[in-house]
């Protein structure tokens, strides 16, 4: 008993250690995301460099998607770390047979189609969300967002800030080959 | 000179042109004053340790934005936090609601309290304990020098 409470602020400094330390190895700007297993936010938007109503391409429906594994990623020619994620996601799109939807968040259409003149298209649809309505109901809070949907239309994986190396081997290649292996 | 002062002068009437807040008109006073309130209860996402009222980010702007339409379009407290969590988990709240998950934020301050007044309580109990013992032990040594004293005296008239 006497050496229980003589070990006590010990303990008590040992557990404090422990969550302090966890504390130090999380990031605090990644917050999980609700989305997570539900279905994915339905929306329609123009594409970019074309005018909302120019029939020549359409809208893109998001609910087109249905049936495939898609990858949705946010980005902005003036967002710096965008610059830093490009040629992975340039890489994605040559590694894997996976649609790779561009939603260009509050941003200017000329900018941004310069931008990717300059660094590449890894796009298989590039989207204009000017007044980042579609980021709202997604729950956007810092560019670059990327998320992967799978054939049901259900968010599975959300990854905040820029993909690295690292982020696309361990995390978007392994996600994406397991749920294409997936049935809906 | 003048005109430096007329300058700063001027200064003051500019500065409420600079807080984060864009001056919204609402259809009623119960409207405004919802707005105002629920603009403190929200965290900003992008800067995490300011409100919506007082963040400058463009993401608090729109949520802002979002807010003062729900709120005209008739919506109350409870249809704006379900909008928001859906897209921002409990996180986007000041003061998240009661659940599995953080029953030990909301209980353990009471707990703690608890800890500390059962602790307060054993020490004063033991305090006094010691007091009385001292006591009875310095009564027992006057009671052994009254008997010796006696026996002393017995002898010394003898």
């Amino acid at each position: 008993m006497k050496i229980a409470l003589k070990l006590l602020p010990l303990a008590i400094f040992v557990i404090l250690a422990w969550f302090l330390g966890k504390g130090l190895t999380l990031d605090p700007s990644e917050l999980p995301s609700p989305l997570i297993d539900k279905p994915a936010p339905e929306f329609s938007v123009a594409r970019l460099g074309r005018e909302p109503g120019d029939p020549s391409d359409g809208e893109f429906v998001s609910a087109d998607m249905l049936g495939q594994v898609w990858v949705l990623n946010v980005w902005a020619s003036w967002c710096g770390p965008c610059i830093q994620e490009h040629p992975y996601l340039v890489s994605l799109a040559e590694q894997r047979p996976v649609p790779v939807v561009g939603l260009n968040y509050k941003d200017d259409p000329l900018d941004a189609q310069r931008w990717l003149a300059r660094l590449g298209d890894p796009f298989a649809h590039l989207l204009d969300d000017r007044e980042g309505d579609v980021g709202l109901d997604w729950g956007v809070y810092g560019v670059p967002e990327t998320f992967i949907i799978d054939r049901a239309g259900r968010v599975r994986y959300k990854h905040v800030g820029p993909v690295d190396e690292a982020g696309l081997v361990e995390k978007l290649i392994p996600i994406i080959d397991q749920l294409q292996k997936e049935q809906s | 000179m003048f005109r430096a002062g007329l300058f700063a002068l001027l200064l003051f009437f500019v500065s409420p042109l600079w807080s984060a807040e864009v001056i919204v008109s609402f259809d009623s006073q119960e409207q405004s004053e919802l707005y105002h309130d629920l603009l403190k209860e929200y965290r900003c996402l992008k800067c995490q340790n300011q409100n919506l009222a007082d963040s400058n980010a463009s993401l608090a702007g729109d949520l802002r934005r979002e807010i003062r339409d729900q709120i005209l379009a008739g919506n109350g407290k409870k249809e704006i936090d379900q909008y928001l969590i859906a897209r921002y988990g409990d996180f986007v709240l000041y003061r998240p609601p009661f659940s599995a998950k953080t029953a030990i934020l909301w209980i353990a301050p009471f707990v703690l309290l608890l800890v500390a007044l059962f602790s307060v309580l054993v020490m004063i109990k033991r305090q006094r304990k010691r007091a009385q013992i001292i006591e009875e032990v310095e009564n027992d040594q006057d009671e052994l020098f009254n008997m010796r004293l006696e026996k002393a005296k017995k002898l010394l008239n003898d």
